[in-house]
């Protein structure tokens, strides 16, 4: 026997269930006056924000083609110039007036998610290339065991993406839109497939 | 976070067979919510091991007492009195100051406040149902709730949550982002219940269980239970040349 390695291992993930909205946002599941607001709702780029103004929008659709309309969505992305507000942040500092990240629920009635927030700058890959404007997406719902982690990348950005280092390794090129929002004017479009022949591109990250 | 070196390393690549995985037939809902394709395996990028840091101004005076923070003035909530606590650990052992713990549950006689709930056991007018927390410079958090109740839900004809309280976990970057369930010592709707068997293995199932701990229970007020939650761990920094780690 060798010397014991003494890590622990990861708490497990369990379904964020059907009543996720109690927890994350009280608000909107229409429980108010113990927070006065939902952590990471409402626009994230106030007058102050440096960068272009967009919003996102979109459904998390189920194998059968229907919305989910108990889905939690949050997003985390760098500023205009490609910085993260983080303390693991090590190359300057980014907007103070961007925090970065968003939660949206998916609208009870139809599933739509929106975000109003600003098209982030590029940030480089581990070896230092830049990586394509991207989005990262974190996914949780009733019937979904593990967050799903995706990325958004912006259809106005093909010579971006064209070289982005992640988009570059999925082998299977007819994926790739799937990771790609359809820009139309300041609108971005995302529609996140968990299953079917439209199936997103989920990360192990 | 003290003043140490800023965390720029990688997580430890995550045991997807200890986690459950995306279908699991026994819980219906995953059928069609659970991604048939292979992910695809991305190495941290600034993206993965960057994240959100939630400032203590975030929270409010009764965030992490469920007892009281919805009920009207003078009273509180009724069930069995508990106190949960424990600490935000990374895979290393180290504790996870600064961290977000978010936290959800139904009342003591196992009915949420929610309005696509249709469980016929009453809401209680002093009960809301969640909090809040950011866990000390040591990884330690700690609430003070109610026991929630068991309740049936619509999967097989008569399955049935053990009872439990949902954990929403933010640590130093995005993608040690976690959602988990606690339960409690003892209850035997535990092996029972589907979606407590979407977890493949019982040690993992185990490291779920919150443990009833007599010498941190208040006499004559309230139980405690301790309940730990690990994120995950990040690749070392030994080697200093290399700032993004070995």
């Amino acid at each position: 026997m060798a010397q014991p390695l003494n890590y622990l291992k990861e708490s497990p993930s369990q379904t964020a269930g059907p009543y996720v909205h109690i927890g994350c946002t009280p608000n909107f599941a229409g429980i108010h006056g113990v927070y006065d607001h939902d952590l990471g709702s409402g626009p994230m780029a106030s007058d102050k924000t440096r960068g272009e103004r967009i919003t996102i929008r979109g459904f998390v659709h189920d194998g059968a083609g229907m919305p989910l309309k108990d889905a939690l969505v949050e997003i985390w992305q760098a500023d205009a110039d490609g910085l993260y507000n983080s303390p693991s942040e090590t190359r300057g500092s980014a907007d103070p007036n961007f925090f970065g990240w968003g939660r949206c629920p998916g609208d009870m009635a139809t599933g739509e998610f929106v975000f109003e927030t600003i098209k982030p700058g590029r940030v480089p890959f581990r070896d230092g290339r830049l990586m394509a404007p991207h989005i990262s997406f974190w996914v949780v719902a009733r019937g979904i065991n593990i967050g799903l982690n995706t990325r958004m990348y912006f259809s106005d950005e093909e010579a971006a993406n064209a070289e982005d280092p992640i988009l570059s390794r999925i082998e299977h090129r007819v994926r790739v839109p799937t990771l790609i929002g359809q820009r139309e004017g300041d609108t971005v479009t995302f529609n996140i497939h968990l299953q079917g022949e439209k199936e997103t591109v989920f990360f192990d990250v | 976070m003290k003043n140490t070196l800023p965390e720029t390393t990688p997580f430890f690549a995550r045991d997807r067979a200890w986690h459950p995985p995306a279908f699991t037939p026994g819980y219906k809902t995953s059928i069609l919510r659970s991604p048939q394709r292979a992910l695809i395996s991305l190495e941290g990028t600034r993206s993965e091991i960057t994240g959100p840091v939630f400032g203590h101004n975030t929270l409010g005076e009764f965030d992490n007492d469920l007892i009281v923070n919805y009920a009207q003035p003078g009273e509180s909530a009724i069930g069995e009195r508990i106190m949960v606590y424990g600490r935000v650990l990374d895979e290393r052992g180290r504790g996870v100051p600064g961290a977000l713990v978010e936290f959800w549950q139904a009342n003591a006689g196992g009915r949420y406040r929610h309005k696509k709930e249709t469980y016929l056991a009453p809401l209680d007018p002093n009960f809301g149902g969640f909090g809040r927390t950011i866990t000390d410079e040591e990884g330690n958090y700690a609430f003070r709730t109610v026991k929630p109740g068991p309740y049936p839900w619509p999967n097989g004809v008569n399955d049935w949550r053990p009872a439990h309280i949902h954990f929403s976990v933010f640590g130093h970057g995005f993608s040690q982002r976690l959602i988990t369930q606690m339960y409690f010592e003892g209850d035997p709707m535990i092996w029972i219940c589907p979606i407590v068997k979407t977890i493949p293995d019982e040690q993992a199932i185990r490291s779920l269980i919150a443990a009833l701990d007599m010498n941190a229970t208040i006499p004559h007020d309230l139980r405690a239970y301790k309940f730990d939650i690990v994120l995950r761990g990040r690749r070392s920094t030994l080697f200093e040349n290399r700032p993004e780690g070995n």
